[in-house]
């Protein structure tokens, strides 16, 4: 195994960052971060529908601000064809829809909660994902 | 009222995480995914950063009976490892490995003004609906 751009500091004080808009929206609003599901609410459901669009404003604000603020460019490296990436947001979009979570709602908080469906959940998607990119990377 | 300050908020802080940890870029994700080629562990940090922080919160909270501005706490109540979390995860995870793009990153990446990432979150939508309209022909409501 050969590790490479590899970034424990930086990973772990923006997953602690991430930690904080999780309990935030947890105390304040009773709910948990999980993106896919906010997401398809948003979509789909009259129900919170405002707290749902804001939250995601929220997520597209965060960057800016970040850029704004600490002058850094942030790095964005997309490699794949369009037709690729129709497909993976297809996927993504299903799956996670009948999976009821992705990696914020099982992966932080689901585990967090030491849920055994978000645990498995988060198994699952890790072996899948791996295998994706052992065959098409 | 405050429920929509702290929705906007909480975005806004997972947006800037997202940001100081890079996941919001799919080449760093493709990293991490990269487990036999050459691996970058940092998401596995960023997870543990984020669950380190929210794990004690949630224990100490879980038996409180009101959040500060809503009237409950709304957790998902379902507990069995069921065939639509095996298959919705497996099949979530084949499309996360394909481009490196899960629904945080990929929503907070529309800041960046990529048009791949309009492309993904639209497909992505177009994938949530059509999973809605499957459910309701095929799968009975629950």
């Amino acid at each position: 195994m050969n590790i490479i751009n590899f970034t424990p500091i930086s990973a772990f004080a923006g997953g602690m960052i991430i930690g904080l808009a999780v309990i935030l929206f947890f105390v304040g609003n009773g709910r948990l971060a999980g993106v896919s599901g906010i997401v398809n609410n948003a979509l789909v459901s009259k129900q919170n529908r405002t707290d749902n669009f804001l939250f995601i404003v929220g997520l597209v604000l965060g960057p800016i601000f970040y850029v704004f603020f600490t002058k850094i460019d942030i790095t964005f490296l997309i490699t794949s064809s369009l037709p690729t990436i129709i497909a993976a947001g297809f996927l993504v979009g299903i799956g996670t829809k009948i999976g009821r979570g992705c990696t914020s709602g099982h992966g932080i908080c689901g585990i967090s909660f030491l849920s055994a469906r978000s645990i498995i959940a988060t198994i699952i998607f890790m072996i899948t994902a791996i295998i994706t990119v052992k065959l098409i990377g | 009222m405050m429920s929509k300050i702290v929705s906007c908020i909480s975005g806004i802080i997972f947006g800037v995480g997202l940001s100081v940890s890079n996941m919001i870029n799919p080449g760093k994700v493709l990293g991490f995914l990269d487990l036999f080629g050459l691996w970058d562990p940092s998401l596995i940090f960023v997870m543990m950063g984020a669950i380190i922080v929210s794990a004690p919160v949630f224990f100490l909270f879980r038996n409180k009976n009101k959040p500060l501005f809503a009237d409950n706490f709304t957790i998902p109540t379902l507990k069995s490892i069921d065939k639509n979390l095996i298959i919705g995860s497996g099949t979530f995870g084949i499309g996360w490995g394909m481009v490196g793009f899960c629904p945080g990153p990929a929503i907070s990446s529309l800041a960046l003004l990529n048009t791949y990432s309009v492309f993904f979150v639209l497909s992505m939508l177009g994938g949530f609906l059509l999973t809605k309209l499957i459910d309701r022909i095929i799968i009975p409501t629950q």
